[in-house]
Order: C-alpha cells, then structure tokens, then sequence
C-alpha cells in the first residue's frame, strides 16, 4: 500500500541519484536492522500461510483421506467459480457490504458531529457512542439473535408482530443480520470521521458564516469536502470487514435460507467438509476479492492511507 | 491536556500494583504448566472427549477411576454442544495426530468418517463380543466400518411421538393405533388446531427426520457406501418422493409451527409446551427434561401427566415405521500413548451394563444394551421404556458413509426450508446434487 505514497519518486528517474553520506548509509542500515525483526515475522505469520494456502488449493485434498490427495491444477478455481451458490454468495456478501457500509456512514456522520459539537458530558457521550464497538462480535450476535427470537424475543411482542418468523425467511433473517453490524460497527466508523472532523479548520466555516452561507451549505461545500479524505478512509475500512462478515451469519443463521456470505463458504468448505482444496480455493478467491476492494479505493479513488490513521 | 495528566497520575499507583498481580497470575500459570508436564509421576490419565450432558458423563469417569485402582484416571473435557461441530473439532485435531485424545463419544454417523481415515483404533477380534453382546443391532452396525468394530456403543437412542393426551382427544386421534401415519397425524392436527412439531432447521436433526422419513417409506438416501463417490443415490425413489410429501404436507398446513424451518429439538419441546402444542417427534431425553422443568416451575404442573408416547408414525400404510437411531458410540483414539491397554480397559468399565443403567437414570439417555430396559429402577424411572427399547431395536441408521457430512449438508441444502420442498422435484434434484458434492464438482 505505500506503494502509492512513493510514486512520485519514479518521475526523478532521470536524474543522477545524489551521493549518500557515510552517515546516510550507516542509517539505512541501521533502519533495515530495525524494520528487519518485523519484516520476518510478518512473513512467517501472513506470507506463509498465504502461499501454503495458494498451493493446497491446486489439489483435491480431503483432511479425512490424506492419501487420496491429487494434484489437480486450477479445477478447484473451477469448480467455485462455476457453482451457482458462490455467485450468490458474492451477491449476498455484495448486498451486507453496500447496506451496511452505505448507513454506518450516514448514522456515523451524525454520531461523529454529536461527539464533536457536544459542550457538555463529552466523555459519558463517547463512550456510550463506542460502547457497542467493545462488545465481541459473536456476543452481539447472540444479543441480536435472542432479541429476534420467538420464543425468547422481545421484538415481536413490542412492534406486535405476533409469530413472525425473522429467521424464517431470506430477507428478514438479512435485515436482523444488517442491522446487528451496523449496531456493533457504526462507532467505528464515527470514530474516524470525528477525526476527520476535527482536522477542519474552524475559520472556514466561521468565514462561510459570514459569507452567508445556511448550515447545510457548510456542511456539504466546506466540511464534507475537507473531510473527504477521512470519508474514504473509514469507507475503505468497513468495506473491507463488511466483505469479511462471518460471525452474524455463523451465530444467527448458519447460512441458512440463502444468507451465506463468501467467509461463511469458506469455513464450509474447509472446516466442515475438511475439502482442504476446494476450501482453499474459495479463500483465495476471497483474498484476491479484498485485494480488488483496496486497489479500487487507493487507486481509483484516490485514498491517502497516511491522512487518517485508524485501526480495528 | 490538563484531564489527560490527572488520569496518568490517578491511576500511576494502581498501575503498578496491576503489573505485580500480572506477573503473579503469570508465574502461578507457568508453575500449574509446569505441573501439569511434571504429571506423568502420578498414575497416567486418559483423555476422554465428551459431548456436553448433565454431568453424567464425568461422574462415570470418577467411578472408573476408583474402579482403576490407580492404574489410571480418566480426565474428561466437553465438546462443544451439536453434533456437527464435536466432529469439527475431533476431526481436526485427529488429523493432526493429537496424541491426548484417548477416548471420544462420537455421534453414531460420524463413526465410519473417522474409521475410515485412520483416526480410531479398531477393536481386535477377541475384545468385540464384550462391546457388542447384547447390544441393539443398529448401534453395532453404525459402530463398524469395512468389517471391524472401531467403536463401542456407549448409548442409544431414537425418537418417539410424544403428544398431549387432551390434544389427541381434542383431534379426535389415537396416536398408539396400529395404522398412524403422517398423513393422518397433519390432518388431524390441522383440524383441532395444535400444532406437530419437528426438527427442520437447516442442520442434523432434519437429517435425522428426512431419513427416517424416506427409511419408513421403503428405500434410503444412499447405499454401497463402500465405494466412495460411486455409491449409489436412492434419494430420488419413490420412497424418497414420499417422504418429499410429508414435509411438504406439514410445512403447507397449519399443523405446522411458526417458526418450522429454524425448529430443533427444544424448540419443538416448547411448541409442545405452547398453548397450541399437540404433538412433536423428539428424543428419549423429552421425559427428564419435561419433568425436570415442571418441578423447577419453567412449565406448568399438569403438562408432564397430560403427556403420551406412541410409535414414530408411519410413512406409508400398512408399513411399520423405522424411527431415527442416534446415540453416543465410543471411539479410541488411533495416537493416544495407552490406546492398547488402559483405553480398552477404560472403554470396558464405562460400557458395561451397570454403568450404562447408572448413565441412562443420571442422564436420561437410554442405554446401548437391552438388558437394562428389563431392570425394575429403569422401568420405574421411564414408564416408556418398552418402547423406546423396541423402537433402537427396528431404528434405522442414516447414512454409514465416510463422506457423511458431505452426503448431509447436500441433503439439508435442497431439502431446505422445508416450505419449499416439492415431491416431484426435490428428491430427484438433491439425488444430482449429492453426487456432485461428492466428487468435490460442488460448494456446500
């Protein structure tokens, strides 16, 4: 992802590379000692597996008859890209992934001005808002799930819904599993537009005030576009753990009535059929799908990783 | 700014007290670690990985224990609650040839799976009559795989019809009747308004209920097992059709509960318990837990005396049932350090017909050995126990395959929800699907 940052430096190609001091090279080394550790690790613990899992994907392996393991090419890439369910399970992943992603950040927008305008009990204030981001996903998920239930529900009988079946049906069961991770992930997202927030200038507002401007013109001609590369940021983020949604669905559905998505497929495969092949095929596939969601936003989009710094 | 230093210094005293409890809580870790590899002085300790129950299962491993006489204990650590993720985990740490499995309770289907692959020792020919003697034919046939015994029933079980005796009044039905079927048990339901419960969530127990269904009507899921993807798919005879008819009867009538394709086995309980409840096919542990609950207060007082049992009903006419065949079978664990001596030895004692009364009356879970039905404190304790002996004794297994779970998870994901399921194209299509699965030309 730096990659993006040090572009620039290929347009001095030209140029003759200045000479570096004793002093400039005893501290790229001493500063490639000191990335190296790191550098090593991260190879061992993402780099490995990652490889193990591209090349366990080119067999038909069954963890239960290692010996009728086959090496079979890309037929698992086949397979998976060939079956009706992954396609919708990409769609239904699609789905979760718009939905959520599209009203986290208007409700965390509206979370993140509150927490900036606030005069008073500030502090109560954000930590109610992050509150539910504290909570483990599969409590949550439990939480959501006993909320809805039938028998053990208060939903129903509040909205007076009589025996509606949430989990009975494609949709319902997606809404209930939508609005549990916009519930758990909304403060995340608010989290990093309150710092996008703050890093707006005061006087361009003041000045927009002065000019005459209404609150919603400041909002969207001087602070949302000052803000836009937070925007992206806390988009690209919960794009990318949206896409990744596994314990709502794992917890309240197990996939049932159409409501897998892609990480759910791939625990299927891998865990429960202990088809290691045909698993790790579909992981791949699921990297190389959240590889495309980050170089559509850093490149197409243009997002600066190094404007806003947030992390899970 | 000036808050953030007040907290810094507020909490500076405790912070460090904080550290010095953490390294006391990490040497006390380290020292139990320490011990627990230093334990090998004491007598060696078995491994036994159990499904989660009453605590019936630990209390055996303490009597065996004592009955050891130091040459052993077994230590037992629970799995996790349904059926298809214990396998998940045993499986998983068989393959990786974890040496501190010694002993598991598996559930019946995933026998010939981890037979097949190795993971269990099989039982040599002089140590098979002890496991098997007496036993219900259904649990030795799922215990056995190419041949040879690689498991020991450990208890067995099936499903009943239980039911509301003022329902079946109201409907105007006798459940005990030789001829009840299906179809006479929806329609009837129907009209008296109660409902009929069953397991039709998208996991095992629809399996258990589709096979039962299609086994009753005359045919099978799958059969010749043995050859691996090539065995053959039956799913899509008539037997099959029928069974496709039924579910789709019941999920078309208002017989049907409300949330029918999310319902397991509790939750067909509660229906039970509901104001409509009727009627619902459900496990031997029904009684116990039914009782248990009217005397804690969960459930009204009467319920457990307007209760009533009967046969799993039949499919067809003029064809007796063959009701679901569950149980916990015990497997050895093909890399454990004492799987020749005190595993066997262990297995021995907690299968033996004493312990598995004291199991079936601890639990409530019905015992492997039909000896035990004829004891007077078991019949005491289960008045039905005549006929959940008889019903292990005619239960027909699913599926003995080593690709069980595949031939399951295929099954379930045509079959479900059960609204959805046509006769005159369901099973054929799940027939396809099947063998698609198995030969990895399909996601699950």
């Amino acid at each position: 992802m730096t990659a993006v940052e040090t572009a620039p430096a290929a347009s001095e190609n030209g140029r003759k590379r200045p000479e570096i001091s004793d002093r400039g090279r005893s501290e790229r080394r001493l500063g490639l000692m000191l990335a190296a550790p790191a550098v090593i690790v991260m190879l061992l613990v993402t780099a490995y597996p990652l490889f193990n899992a591209l090349y366990l994907s080119l067999f038909s392996y069954r963890l239960t008859s290692p010996e009728d393991r086959e090496f079979v090419w890309f037929a698992n890439y086949a397979t998976a890209l060939s079956d009706p369910l992954f396609w919708q399970n990409v769609l239904t992943t699609f789905f979760i992934t718009a939905v959520t992603v599209a009203v986290e950040l208007v409700i965390g927008f509206a979370l993140a001005m509150v927490m900036h305008r606030a005069l008073f009990l500030r502090r109560t204030l954000r930590t109610a808002i992050l509150l539910p981001y504290g909570i483990v996903t599969v409590i949550s998920a439990f939480a959501w799930l006993y909320a809805f239930d039938l028998t053990s529900g208060f939903v129903n009988p509040w909205f007076g819904l009589g025996e509606y079946d949430w989990f009975g049906g494609r949709w319902s069961s997606l809404f209930v599993i939508i609005l549990s991770e916009i519930w758990k992930t909304t403060p995340f997202v608010s989290l990093l537009l309150l710092a996008g927030l703050a890093q707006v200038p005061r006087d361009l507002g003041e000045a927009a005030t002065v000019d005459g401007a209404t609150a919603w013109q400041r909002l969207w001609r001087v602070t949302i576009p000052n803000m836009k590369a937070a925007i992206m940021v806390a988009m690209l983020f919960r794009t990318l753990d949206a896409w990744r949604i596994f314990d709502n669905v794992f917890i309240m559905t197990r996939g049932q009535n159409d409501t897998q998505t892609l990480s759910f497929l791939t625990y299927q495969q891998t865990i429960t059929r202990t088809a290691i092949g045909l698993g790790n095929a579909v992981g791949v596939l699921l990297f190389l799908s959240v590889l495309l969601i980050a170089v559509i936003y850093i490149r197409g989009f243009r997002v600066d990783l190094s404007q806003v710094r947030g992390d899970r | 700014m000036v808050e953030r230093t007040r907290t810094r210094t507020r909490y500076g005293g405790s912070r460090g007290t904080g550290r010095g409890a953490r390294a006391t809580v990490a040497v006390a870790l380290l020292a139990s670690g320490l011990s627990a590899c230093g334990g090998e002085s004491g007598p060696p300790t078995l491994n036994w990985y159990i499904n989660p129950d009453n605590g019936g299962q630990a209390r055996l491993a303490e009597s065996c224990t004592k009955a050891a006489g130091g040459k052993y204990r077994i230590a037992t650590s629970v799995l996790p609650n349904d059926a298809t993720q214990q396998r998940e985990q045993l499986i998983r740490r068989l393959a990786a040839k974890d040496s501190g499995i010694d002993i598991m309770s598996l559930d019946p289907v995933f026998v010939a799976e981890a037979a097949n692959a190795g993971f269990l020792r099989p039982f040599e020919e002089g140590e098979k009559a002890q496991f098997t003697q007496g036993v219900f034919p259904p649990a030795v046939e799922n215990s056995t795989w190419e041949g040879k015994l690689y498991a020991a029933p450990f208890w067995a079980n099936t499903q009943i019809l239980w039911y509301r005796k003022s329902a079946a009044q109201k409907a105007g039905i006798d459940p005990k009747a030789a001829d009840f079927t299906w179809d006479k048990l929806i329609d009837a339901a129907a009209r008296a308004g109660v409902t009929v419960g069953v397991q039709a969530n998208r996991y095992e127990g629809y399996m258990v209920w589709i096979n039962a269904l299609v086994e009753s009507a005359g045919g099978r899921i799958i059969s010749a097992a043995e050859r691996g993807d090539d065995a053959a798919i039956d799913i899509g005879s008539p037997a099959g059709r029928q069974a496709a008819a039924i579910i789709a009867k019941l999920a078309g009538s208002k017989a049907a509960g409300p949330t029918m394709s999310t319902d397991d086995e509790e939750a067909a309980r509660n229906l039970l318990n509901g104001p409509r409840g009727g009627f619902m096919v459900n496990w031997g542990y029904i009684w116990r837990a039914q009782n248990g609950d009217a005397k804690d207060g969960v459930i009204d007082k009467s319920i457990p005396a307007d209760m009533d049992w009967a046969r799993y009903p039949r499919a067809v006419a003029g064809q007796e049932s063959k009701p679901p065949f569950g149980g916990i079978e015990l497997g050895i664990g093909a890399y454990g350090k004492h799987k020749d001596t005190y595993a066997v030895e262990a297995v021995r004692c907690i299968t033996s017909a004493d312990n598995m009364k004291k199991y079936m009356i601890d639990s409530g879970n019905p015992a492997a050995r039909a000896s035990v039905y004829d004891d007077p404190e078991v019949r005491k304790e289960f008045p039905m126990a005549d006929l959940i002996r008889d019903s292990i004794n005619t239960a027909a297994p699913r599926p003995i395959t080593p690709y069980y779970t595949d031939v399951s998870g295929a099954v379930q994901s045509r079959w479900h929800p059960p609204g959805s399921v046509d006769p005159n194209s369901t099973p054929a299509e799940s027939a396809t699907f099947i063998r698609q699965v198995l030969r990895d030309q399909a996601l699950l």
